[in-house]
């Protein structure tokens, strides 16, 4: 059964103006329908304002639909007996670390999901342990999570979902406000979660070469889905990625450049290694 | 003033946090490297490398607690330096710009700037008008609240409050943070474009480097308070493997061109844009 199903989504911000009548009515989600398997790797692209920070939302009940509806884990979210449940299977971390530590110090912070949830102390000591050490943070538990890096403090609120034990974790836009270095932590973090431990990861982001390594990939604009399917089918359309202002990865880009120049290259190029590969069997082969 | 003059001077210029304390801190140690009038300049590093500090060395936000700065040939640590005027010379666009956006209109808020220079209110509209008009807002916008903007108007709008004390040096610490990357390529063609067309001094901080060898003609690469590196951006990352350790990379196209040649093709390995690099490689191909 799918983990995530959402049938026609739609979501309305609705504006009042003092008196109550609607002043505006904005649709971020326009029928939205997908169905994420338990245990994916999913990633949503899109630019500011095309709907992907929303649908997110939608997931762990933090916003419920308009019309339509969403089925997480089963539960429908519009459901509020179900609220509660549904945030403890899906899990989310948002875009700025620093909004989301409270603890002064980094293994209390991680134990604050559990303890609100009744978790027995004993259990709480051995949950927050394994978290940080999945996310690569334990030798940092009694630090001050101020003086952390970016990436460090986002790798701690991962952790401290994680603690959590939920089927799904959210990350909406984890990187953007972190250096390349931070960037690649993270997303080692996450991907590891996701093979080791099953996790079903929804990975929000505008950096396309974040998704390169996604089970599949969803492309949003103003509110719907208008591609999707494997990494390498989004990217295979290069120039219409590039219509709707879209980043395609550099090297995809080349390969995409070299293409048009005539070099015989294969369709959809996403890394380093297939690129010089061909390159070199086409140097080699004299087919040009 | 000559073309290529040096317009900014640091000399040996360190700063250090709470000296003479157990929690002294290095950020910038012996700097020493001169900006010369019309240069577009890259300073990249990662986070706590002293890129923010230096550049806010240039414009006397910091003071160092060795060394001199020099503005125009002027010591700006002079007793009887006009500070006021260093600040509206070299302009600061900082990080999350929109944040400091605080006036009811963003005409009003771009004229806050010129206003404070002490110019004469037809003096202020006329600066206002001309700087938002070279960030390229829709006059629409103007009366508009700059809350009602989007992200990366928002951004445009608080580079415009800048602009409109016609600095001589731009200062951009990390203008795309946070944006898309529609919004990223935006900005940035927009600053590139404006530098063409006031031929001002423009520094650019930030740490993505594909934006950088973009546009810049020359990179300052910071580590542990120190430029490690200068040059023009096929020099920089020529030394990629050691970007590398100090928690950078070179972009993407340059791993490329360094694999090729590792293979055994006989290519330069100094493009760093997508389009050097299909140039060098239809150049192989076809030898």
């Amino acid at each position: 059964m799918a983990f995530i199903k959402s049938k026609d989504l739609v979501h309305e911000y609705i504006r009042r103006d003092e008196e109550g009548n609607v002043e505006s009515i904005q649709t971020a989600l326009d029928h939205v329908n997908l169905n994420i398997e338990p245990g994916q790797f999913i990633s949503i692209l899109g630019h500011n304002g095309s709907g992907k920070s929303t649908f997110a939302k939608h997931i762990n009940a933090l916003l419920t639909p308009s019309e339509g509806m969403i089925l997480v884990d089963g539960m429908n979210t519009s459901d509020e007996e179900y609220t509660f449940s549904v945030r403890q299977a899906a899990g989310m971390v948002f875009q700025n670390p620093d909004n989301q530590i409270i603890a002064s110090v980094v293994d209390e912070d991680v134990a604050f999901g559990p303890e609100n949830i009744g978790i027995p102390t004993d259990q709480i000591i051995e949950r927050v342990e394994n978290a940080l050490k999945m996310v690569g943070m334990y030798k940092y538990k009694s630090h001050s999570p101020n003086k952390l890096s970016g990436g460090q403090k986002q790798r701690v609120a991962i952790a401290g979902v994680m603690a959590m034990e939920p089927k799904c974790i959210i990350l909406d836009e984890p990187t953007a406000m972190l250096d390349p270095d931070g960037r690649a932590d993270v997303l080692r973090a996450v991907h590891e979660l996701n093979k080791l431990k099953h996790i079903t990861v929804i990975l929000i982001t505008h950096y396309m070469e974040e998704v390169v390594d996604s089970d599949y990939v969803y492309v949003m604009e103003k509110g719907k889905i208008f591609m999707e399917g494997k990494p390498r089918e989004i990217f295979k359309d290069v120039e219409k990625l590039k219509e709707h202002s879209l980043d395609v990865p550099q090297v995809t880009l080349l390969a995409h450049e070299l293409k048009k120049a005539g070099v015989p290259l294969s369709d959809c190029i996403l890394t380093r290694q297939e690129l010089v590969d061909e390159l070199v069997k086409i140097k080699k082969g004299g087919q040009i | 003033m000559a073309a290529n003059e040096n317009v900014l001077i640091m000399d040996h210029v360190s700063y250090k946090y709470s000296p003479g304390t157990a929690y002294e801190v290095t950020a910038l140690d012996d700097v020493s490297l001169t900006i010369k009038e019309g240069e577009f300049i890259g300073i990249i590093g990662h986070t706590g490398s002293g890129k923010s500090t230096l550049v806010q060395h240039l414009n006397g936000l910091m003071k160092a607690t060795e060394g001199h700065v020099y503005f125009n040939g002027q010591d700006i640590y002079d007793k009887d330096y006009n500070m006021k005027n260093l600040r509206t010379q070299v302009g600061m666009v900082f990080q999350y710009p929109e944040h400091q956006l605080f006036e009811t209109t963003v005409f009003e808020d771009v004229k806050f700037g010129p206003k404070n220079q002490g110019l004469s209110e037809e003096d202020q509209i006329k600066r206002a008008y001309e700087a938002l008009e070279l960030v390229k807002l829709p006059e629409e916008f103007f009366l508009a609240s700059p809350f009602e903007l989007s992200g990366g108007q928002k951004r445009r709008a608080a580079i415009a409050g800048v602009i409109a004390m016609k600095p001589s040096v731009l200062i951009l610490d990390e203008p795309t943070a946070g944006l898309d990357p529609k919004g990223r390529d935006d900005v940035l063609s927009l600053i590139s474009e404006m530098h063409e067309k006031r031929g001002d001094t423009v520094i650019l901080v930030s740490h993505s480097m594909e934006d950088v060898a973009n546009y810049v003609d020359r990179i300052i690469v910071m580590d542990t308070g120190k430029p490690v590196y200068d040059g023009t951006p096929s020099q920089v990352f020529a030394n990629y493997k050691e970007l590398e350790q100090m928690g950078l990379a070179a972009p993407a196209v340059t791993y490329v061109m360094n694999d090729l040649k590792d293979a055994g093709l006989d290519v330069a390995t100094t493009a760093t844009t997508v389009f050097e690099a299909r140039d060098e490689i239809l150049r192989m191909l076809n030898k």
